[in-house]
């Protein structure tokens, strides 16, 4: 079977999905996730079929399956879309429609499918459950079913046609698409439930900060096509097409033309994946749905970022001086300072879905500082792995917060904090599959020896950076990475182990299947997914399985980059770190009474505060740009241009006008035009009134009148004419 | 032969009296007939005319008839105007009849 036809159609089932149930199904709640999930379902064995096709095929580098037709003409040139994939877009693929898929399944019993409707429950709220009477007749407080829940599934299905557009889309101006697709989607779902004060703030702050590298990520478009007239990957990497960009110089001087559109890309990354200074937006996101969290926030959207830079990877390598310029050690330094700064920012927080968010930008980091070294397929590795077990830790905390609200309604406690780590503890009796999925994706994030994901694709990405000789950025991820391993001990020891720290935690329970399923899923992908890329020369280990990864994705430029050669201190470096990281954590956090402190507030001091409040970044943006920002539109443009000065032009037109136009009536119409007017039918009457006397109606007296005219007139003349000789 | 200045004489004191007759007369009739007077010195006078100064052409005397069909015709529609009047306000004195007084 041809697999092109195929590709056009990965997308769309979720379009569809989306349009019936805003349109139609809204009411009801089963056909409404039926639809989502049965769509989606359509996409991804579309997707496996066509990431089958892509394995089995050889070359598919050199020969990937893409189709292309012309959207639109623009002047002599055709612009044309298509779909393509090569290696890395079929990696991407495949982790794509797993986690959609996964994360689909889960949001049916994250929103409390099949319980009843709660009585004080109101759209645009998060559900606050609702009383129930079982057999015996015992009132018991339940979660109830989310209000908007159909609409829940509308979004995400747009999502998901976003993020599957992305992935098959051939060139950048159709990923712009996507990549905006999923801006609006994540906007909708973090402010999901829109009547928190917190999610609609949330929600602004995350469109708005995107927006800021989506602006320059459209001039980066602008610039590639201006200077290219393509937007195709294939044309626009190609060897003469960059060459040609290299040695245009751009309007900044000493940047080429190729650097600064690479630039400009990925300034759109900066936003997508939260790097530092954008990165404010990604913790508030998690006021959103847990299920959200985990597809936009972790396995997907925020990815998209990173596969762009992967994507572009040889529009950042043109031109390279002595194998470096300053793009990418630009790339390079945002990634691992966003590594670092995010991990010290997740020792301290304590909410579980918050440390997890900041453990994202971590990663994200990684990955883009290992792109800024040149390692795209480590980077591209650790985008597959970590969108497995990050979306699982989401999921897993999704199902922690929901145990423990579980036990919040029972004990009927509402003042308990389900989200805070530190009123958990012990759920690991309460809740065993969450607590062993989760233990799991905590190990593969942690990057624990040997048998997670997580190890391979981090050890890749330090290998890389030691054996070509970056030894700061090597340095900062492995210090981050003991910070991940210890954020992540301290996590899992203050959530699942010890003794209940409340009441709630005490009630917590295991969540229904639909949930767990998912985690299972994501679990088994968060070890095995790591297997594909064992480096051959790993002691032991490698060979057994053949480092499919490597070839099959470094492919993806022409020429496999060799893969380094082995060397024993980064790999030891991991391994320390991870175990360290994780030994540490648990010795710290193991006996952590109720309503203590936690232990590092006193270890670190004023750091701690200063972590605790995430370098006051927040409240920097506040001074320097959200206030001023306001008084600019509040106060400058609107009351003083638009009030002011606009409004006051218009008035000053307005009275000016009035006022001549009074001063015409005054002085010109009124005593002028009136006065003539009135002159003539006054003058009029009054010669009339005075002739009237004449007008007697007596004809004799007319006769008179007339004879003595006459005899005037006639003597007149005969006196004129006497006269005359 | 008697001089045309005669004839004159005689017309222009005809006229006066027709004259007199209607300005000073109240009675419509009167007016009426002063008028005729009036046209009967003209017409004396364009006969006299003729006959003294161009006795060759006929035009003096057409105008005296044409005159006389006028003077009858006018004769006609001023008494029926005067009937019409005395049928409105039962009064032939002119004066009375100010309807068109301004």
């Amino acid at each position: 079977m041809p697999l092109e036809p195929l590709l056009w159609l990965i997308p769309l089932p979720p379009l569809v999905a989306f349009f019936v149930i805003l349109l139609f199904t809204r009411s009801h709640r089963r056909l409404s996730h039926t639809l989502a999930i049965g769509l989606l379902a359509v996409s991804w064995l579309l997707a496996m079929i066509v990431f089958a096709g892509a394995v089995r095929t050889g070359g598919l580098a050199e020969h990937p399956i893409q189709s292309s037709i012309p959207w639109f003409p623009t002047g002599s040139t055709v612009f044309s879309i298509g779909t393509l994939i090569d290696p890395l877009g079929a990696v991407t693929l495949f982790f794509v429609a797993w986690t959609l898929l996964a994360i689909f399944v889960y949001s049916v019993g994250y929103h409390n499918f099949g319980q009843p409707r709660g009585e004080h429950d109101t759209p645009g709220l998060p559900p606050h459950g609702a009383r129930s009477m079982d057999a015996s007749g015992h009132g018991h407080s339940v979660p109830s079913v989310e209000p908007l829940y159909s609409r829940f599934f509308a979004f995400i299905s747009l999502f998901a046609f976003g993020m599957l557009l992305l992935v098959v889309s051939d060139n950048l101006l159709t990923l712009f698409v996507g990549w905006e697709i999923m801006g609006l989607c994540s906007y909708l779902l973090i402010g999901f439930w829109y009547g928190k004060d917190s999610a609609k703030r949330a929600a602004v702050k995350a469109f708005l900060t995107t927006r800021v590298g989506d602006v320059f990520m459209l001039l980066g478009l602008a610039t590639l096509y201006a200077q290219t007239g393509t937007l195709s990957y294939r044309t626009l990497f190609s060897h003469e097409v960059l060459a040609r960009l290299v040695e245009t110089p751009s309007y900044i001087p000493g940047l080429s033309m190729a650097a600064l559109a690479g630039l400009l890309l990925f300034m759109g990354t900066v936003g997508k994946s939260a790097q530092w200074p954008l990165h404010v937006w990604l913790p508030d996101a998690m006021e959103g749905p847990t299920p959200v969290s985990a597809l936009i926030h972790a396995a997907t959207m925020v990815s998209a970022g990173v596969y762009l830079i992967v994507r572009c990877f040889p529009l950042l390598t043109a031109g390279l001086v002595h194998g470096s310029s300053f793009t990418l050690s630009l790339i390079a330094f945002i990634g691992a300072f966003s590594a670092m700064f995010a991990a010290t920012i997740a020792l301290a927080q304590n909410d579980i879905k918050r440390v997890l968010a900041y453990s994202t930008i971590s990663q994200l980091g990684y990955m883009v500082a290992a792109v800024g070294i040149g390692a795209y397929v480590a980077a591209a590795f650790h985008l597959l792995t970590h969108a497995f077990f990050k979306a699982l830790l989401f999921l897993g905390s999704g199902s922690v917060i929901h145990g423990v609200e579980h036990g919040v309604f029972h004990t009927g406690d509402h003042q308990v904090d389900a989200q805070d780590m530190f009123n958990m503890g012990g759920l690991r009796r309460r809740m065993p599959i969450t607590f062993a999925t989760f233990l799991i994706g905590g190990l593969a994030l942690s990057g624990f020896p040997l048998i997670t994901a997580g190890f391979w694709s981090k050890d890749e990405i330090l290998a890389d950076a030691f054996g070509h000789g970056h030894l700061v950025v090597f340095i900062t991820l492995a210090l981050s990475a003991l910070l991940t391993a210890f954020y992540t001990a301290r996590q899992i020891t203050l959530t699942f182990l010890g003794e209940p720290r409340s009441e709630a935690a005490r009630h917590a329970h295991e969540s229904v299947w639909t949930m767990t399923a998912p985690l299972v899923l994501l679990s088994v992908f968060a070890i095995a997914a790591g297997w594909v890329g064992i480096p051959e020369h790993f002691p032991g280990l490698g060979g057994v399985v053949p480092n499919w990864f490597h070839e099959f994705v470094g492919s993806t430029l022409g020429e496999a980059p060799e893969a380094v050669a082995f060397s024993a201190v980064p790999l030891l470096t991991s391994i320390g770190v991870a175990l360290t990281g994780l030994g540490l954590g648990w010795l710290v956090y193991r006996r952590v009474p109720a309503g203590a402190p936690d232990p590092l507030a006193r270890a670190l001091g004023p750091v701690h505060t200063l972590l605790k409040n995430k370098y006051y970044f927040d409240e920097l943006y506040d001074v320097i740009l959200v206030r001023p920002l306001r008084w600019f539109g509040e106060t400058f443009v609107y009351q003083w241009m638009d009030r002011g000065l606009i409004d006051g032009i218009l008035h000053g037109i307005g009275r000016l006008a009035g006022a001549l136009g009074s001063f015409f009536r005054r002085a010109i119409d009124l005593p002028i035009i009136n006065g003539f007017g009135d002159l003539v039918g006054e003058s009029t009457k009054r010669a009339g009134r005075s002739l009237r006397v004449l007008q007697t109606g007596r004809v004799q007296q007319y006769l008179l009148i007339g004879l003595v005219n006459v005899v005037v007139v006639g003597a007149l003349l005969f006196y004129l004419s006497a006269l005359r000789p | 032969m008697v001089p045309l200045s005669w004839y004159l004489i005689v017309a222009a004191a005809l006229f006066c009296l027709g004259l007199y007759g209607v300005l000073a007369r109240r009675n419509s009739v009167a007016i009426l007939m002063g008028i005729e007077l009036m046209l009967n010195a003209v017409n004396l006078n364009l006969v006299a005319f003729w006959r003294y100064l161009e006795p060759a052409r006929m035009s003096g005397q057409v105008f005296a008839v044409m005159v006389f069909a006028v003077a009858a015709a006018e004769a006609a529609v001023g008494l029926a105007l005067i009937i019409s009047l005395y049928r409105l306000k039962r009064t032939v004195v002119a004066d009375e009849a100010d309807l068109l007084r301004g």
